[in-house]
Formats: structure tokens, sequence, C-alpha cells
């Protein structure tokens, strides 16, 4: 059995001799351990030289060299004349190098005036603004490309997302739309009981949910779910070089990755918002049932009278586009990634932002549109 | 942009590779600047140099992946850096590049990687395309593995999967990004057997970015060695010349270093 070393704290005695102070240094000095401080030794005195030794040390780190560099600094400071002739060599060797980075480190200044930041983050969005510019001008170019030479197109991949984007969404999809059809009943319910109007329950929940919420509510969820993956995948993509080898053989990334994504969403969004309609519908119709009491064959025929097929084809339309927004929104962050564990992470959740607030503009832009068109 | 469409026919008297004063930098930054170099026909050529010192960065100026800020590039005396997209792709045809850390495609096998340059570029059948690939996994002796998953396989593996679908389309050059890097000395001294064979088999042209002295010392016929501090090229030479010759210190504090010393 091996026995420790018992472990003596760091000590620092002064004894002060004329002008001069010895300081006979003495113990263990670690720097996970308490040490005493130059301050602590000199107490009152101003010596005009001062003489560390460490004969009495033991084991020492970092700690010994902060107590001297301590000391130096002060006797700097102050005038006196710092004698480290007794040090060891290879401590002398450290504290000249401690002493030559402090005065050496530079603070790095991060900072920038108000016109540089202004200047940059403009400079900054222009490059933005050119990179989308430029990316859905090769989606459209490679969209051409495809419908020209269609055997080219990878559609295993394609039908892998759909998979992905679309049969794998719909548990969520159904739970979202369902509760989104219980909740505007019930909301719905409590201004038209007060009129009697019990039965246009069935118009507010038809309208609203093929107009509006199954598109909206399915593109949230997908921008979420599939636009993050696409962004979290990509730029994983570029992190392991995995883009540059498509470019070096001359392939287009738009081409081989986003496209097949791109298409994907294309035909699934819609399909999913139907879906989506038809589960907020059936929401609608339970709590019609359940509390107004209202039977589901003259909720399905009061909802006929108002909602028809235009209806149906502005929320499949909306559905579409909003499809191609989280496709493009997801596959533009995701190759716009920086090489890193942390790029990867940022570009998923931008990719989310971006879509969602291009969703919510885009179907402000339907709904002035639509009523332009009378649909 | 160049006019240029169509790359002229190239001369069996043209360079492999031609860089003539190349700019190369990124984020308005210049790494490297007023570069220029030939690679002959068949030459193993090597970039080298201390880390941080631009030799990925030249590397991915050279095959595209960065546009220079100024300077040309030439593959068999055609223009690259500044051609035509149509011009590019015919020249991007004649190049295979094995990154770093393999960069296979994670979604598809072995097969299915070295298959893709193929299907893009080749008027082949599937199953000549399926045969092809098996052979190159064959070359750098991954028969059997076809169907794996690049995330099946070890790191020196991929590596070698990655070279076999940079050799797919049986390029004239294949580029080389630290093939050794995170490697052991015995896969990489398989790794740089394995460059050598290519050369001799098919005459290709080999250009490889490492600072790994056994290989450079190894194989390379000749190398630039680029310096950070001086944002290019300080020597250029055969590496057992340069190592005993060179009077620049910074040459040879890095080609004399350890216990690698030339014979």
């Amino acid at each position: 059995m091996t026995v420790s070393p018992p472990f003596s704290p760091a000590q620092a005695a002064a004894t002060a001799e004329g002008d001069r102070m010895d300081v006979r240094l003495a113990g263990t000095w670690q720097i996970t351990a308490p040490r005493p401080s130059w301050e602590g030794v000199r107490g009152a005195q101003q010596p005009a030289r001062v003489r560390p030794t460490t004969d009495g040390v033991g084991k020492w780190d970092s700690s010994l060299l902060l107590f001297l560099f301590e000391t130096q600094q002060w006797c700097r400071g102050t005038g006196a004349y710092f004698d480290g002739e007794a040090l060891p060599e290879k401590i002398r060797t450290l504290l000249a190098q401690l002493a030559a980075s402090h005065e050496t480190s530079v603070p790095f200044d991060r900072s920038e005036s108000f016109l540089t930041s202004v200047g940059l983050a403009t400079q900054d969005t222009v490059v933005k603004g050119r990179a989308i510019a430029q990316f859905v001008g090769e989606c459209v170019l490679g969209a051409i490309g495809l419908a020209r030479s269609p055997r080219k197109f990878r559609w295993h991949d394609c039908f892998d997302e759909m998979q992905q984007c679309g049969a794998m969404a719909l548990p969520i999809v159904s739970l979202v739309s369902l509760l989104v059809g219980v909740t505007l009943a019930y909301t719905g319910a409590i201004v038209l009981r007060q009129y009697g109007g019990d039965i246009y329950i069935a118009d507010l929940i038809g309208l609203s949910m093929v107009r509006e919420m199954g598109a909206v509510m399915t593109a949230v969820v997908l921008a979420g779910r599939t636009g993050a993956a696409f962004a979290a995948t990509l730029g994983n993509m570029k992190a392991n070089e995995e883009i540059d080898a498509l470019e070096v053989l001359g392939i287009p990334p738009v081409q081989f990755l986003v496209l097949p994504r791109l298409l994907a969403l294309g035909v699934m969004m819609p399909l999913l918002a139907l879906y989506a309609n038809a589960l907020g519908i059936l929401g609608g119709l339970i709590v019609a049932f359940g509390l107004l009491s209202i039977p589901p064959a003259a909720f399905w025929a009061e909802m006929l009278t108002i909602v028809d097929l235009s209806d149906v084809s502005t929320g499949v339309i909306k559905a579409t586009a909003f499809g191609l927004i989280i496709g493009l929104s997801g596959c533009l962050r995701g190759l716009q990634a920086e090489r890193s564990a942390a790029g990867v992470g940022r570009a998923a959740t931008s990719a989310v932002v971006t879509a969602l607030l291009l969703i919510i503009v885009a179907d402000a832009i339907f709904a002035v549109v639509f009523n332009a068109l009378g649909l | 942009m160049s006019d240029l469409v169509l790359p002229p026919p190239a001369s069996a008297n043209d360079p492999a590779i031609e860089v003539e004063k190349l700019q190369c930098g990124y984020d308005g930054k210049v790494v490297l600047k007023n570069v220029s170099f030939r690679v002959a026909r068949g030459e193993i050529f090597f970039i080298i140099g201390g880390s941080g010192c631009g030799k990925s960065t030249l590397l991915r100026h050279l095959v595209g992946l960065n546009q220079p800020t100024a300077g040309a590039v030439k593959f068999f005396g055609r223009s690259f850096a500044d051609a035509h997209p149509a011009a590019r792709r015919e020249v991007l045809k004649t190049f295979g590049m094995l990154f770093q850390g393999g960069a296979l495609w994670t979604s598809l096998t072995l097969r299915q990687n070295v298959a893709l340059p193929l299907e893009e570029y080749t008027a082949l059948s599937a199953r000549e395309i399926e045969e092809v690939a098996t052979l190159k996994l064959a070359q750098v002796g991954l028969g059997g593995f076809e169907d794996y998953y690049p995330a099946e396989i070890s790191g020196g593996m991929k590596k070698r999967a990655g070279l076999a679908r940079a050799l797919a389309l049986d390029p004239e050059i294949v580029f080389f990004d630290e093939p050794s890097a995170g490697l052991d000395p015995v896969t990489s001294r398989k790794l740089d057997e394995l460059i050598l064979q290519i050369r001799e088999t098919f005459g290709t042209t080999i250009v490889v970015v490492s600072h790994e002295l056994a290989s450079i010392f190894d194989i390379a016929d000749r190398v630039i060695m680029l310096d950070r501090a001086h944002q290019g090229i300080i020597a250029e030479g055969k590496p057992r010349e340069l190592a005993q010759r060179s009077r620049d210190p910074r040459v040879a504090e890095f080609l004399r270093r350890g216990d690698v010393l030339p014979q």
C-alpha cells in the first residue's frame, strides 16, 4: 500500500532586514487550494527590495507563479527591486513568459461603430437577398430541366421524402386538426347559442377549416417537422463536405437534393391539408353533436350550403404554396449553414422561423388576392 | 466569365494543371496571392505547409469550390476558373477528388455512391454501372462491402470508398485533401501505396494536400510549400532536394523535423 506524502498548505513568511524583505515560500502550491496573497504577506511594510526563495516549496503549479507575479507587479508599481536570483531557472522562465504575455496582450475589440453596424447589416441583407433570388432561380431552372428530362430525376429520393413528410406526419396532423376543429366549435358555440343560431356552427367549422385552418395548421406542423429536418440534413451534409463532393462532380445540389424535397412537399402538403380539413370538420361535428345536439346529417347538410369546391380549391392552392415555402426555406437554410454542429442547429431554427414568417405573409397575400378575384 | 462555351481540345504538350498568379481568399480576406505553378501529366504533386497556411484553400480554389479573386487555372490547357458553366462541367468530368473525411453521401450505399457519377455522366445501363462500381470498390480493397452504408464502415474504409468514387469516371487528375488525416500509420501507408498504384496503372495525375512527412518523402515527385506569413509559395521542387539543400529556415524546419529525415 502506498502512502500519500503529507500535504502542507502553501506558506509565505516575510522577514524584513532594513529596506530589504526576504520572502520564504514553503509547502505545496496548488491552483485548486488557497494560497497566501502578497498583500497579506507584506502587511504595512514598504520594502525597497524583495527577495523570494523557494527552498521549502514541495509540489507547485501556476499558484506559485501567480503569487510571484503579484509580488513582481507590486515591485514594478512602487519602484521596489524584485530580486529573483534565488528562484530556480524554470520558475524564472515561466515568470518572464507571464510578464511578457501580460504586457503584450491587447484585448480584442469586437465593438463596432453605429455606422459600421448599419453598413454591415445592409450589406448582409443585400447578400442574403441575392442568395435567395439565386436559389429560387436555380430551383426554377432545375424544375424546367426536370420537366424536359424526367428520367434523370431522383424519383426514389422523392418518394422517400414523400413518405417522410406525408405518411409519417399523419399522426400529428390528425391530432392537431381534430383539436383545432374541437376548439373552433367550442368557441363558436359560445356566440351562436346566444342568438339561437346553433346550426350555423357547421358553416363556421366548414368554412374556416377548408379555407384557412386546414392549410395553415398543416403548414405550421410541417414547418416545425419537415422544414427543420431538411435544414438539419442539408446542413449536416454541408459540414461533412457531401455538398462539396456533389459540386466537384458537377452535379448541382439543387437538382440532387432540393428538387426531390420540394416536389415531395408540393405534392404531400395539399393532400395533408385535405386530410386536415376532414379531421377538423370531424372534430367540429363531434362537439356540435355532443354540446349542441346537432345531428351529423344536419351538420353536413348545413355545411354544404356554404362550402363549395372553390373554397376547397383555395385551401389546396394555399397548401401547395405553403409546402413550397417550407421546402425552399428548409433547403436554403440548410445549404447556407455554417460548417459546424452549432451552424446546423442555427440553420434548423432559422428554417422554421423563415417558413412561419413567409407562411403568414403569403396567407395575407392570398386573402387579398382571393377577395379581389371573388373566390 | 469568358464567352467560351466549349473548351478547345487539349494538346498533348499542355501540362495537366497550370496555375497563373492565382489569388485566393474568402470573406474579403486574402489568404494566398500570386500563386503560380504547373503540374506535369502523370506527376504526383504535393501541396505542403504548416497548419493554416492555405493548402486546403488553394485546393478548393483549384477544383472550383471557391472562386479565385484573381488569376487563372487551366486543366490540360483548358481555362477553368473563369470558364462558362458548360465548359466547367466538361473539365469537371476529367477530375475526381477525395475529401478529408471521404464525404460519402450517407443515404446511399457504397455502391450507390460510386455509381452516382456514372449515372450522371455516362450512358451505361444500370447493370453495367453496378459492375463498374463493384470493380472500383474492389480496386480500393472494399470488395464485399458494396451494400454497406457509410455509417457502417471505419474511417479508413470511408476514405477508400471516397477514392473509389473519385476514380469512378477514370479521371485524368485526382485531388486528395489530407488523405492521411485521422488514419493510423499502417492505413496511411496503404493509402499511399494505392495512390502510387493508381498513377502507375492509369497514368493519372495526382495532387495531394498534406503535411504528412512520411507520405511526402515516399510518394511525392514534386512539392510546393506554402507559408502563412508569405501568403504564397516559398519553395518548389523535389522533397528530398528541398530538405537537403534549401537555405530557407522555414522549409528546412518543416521538412527536417522529427525522425523522418530523408535518406
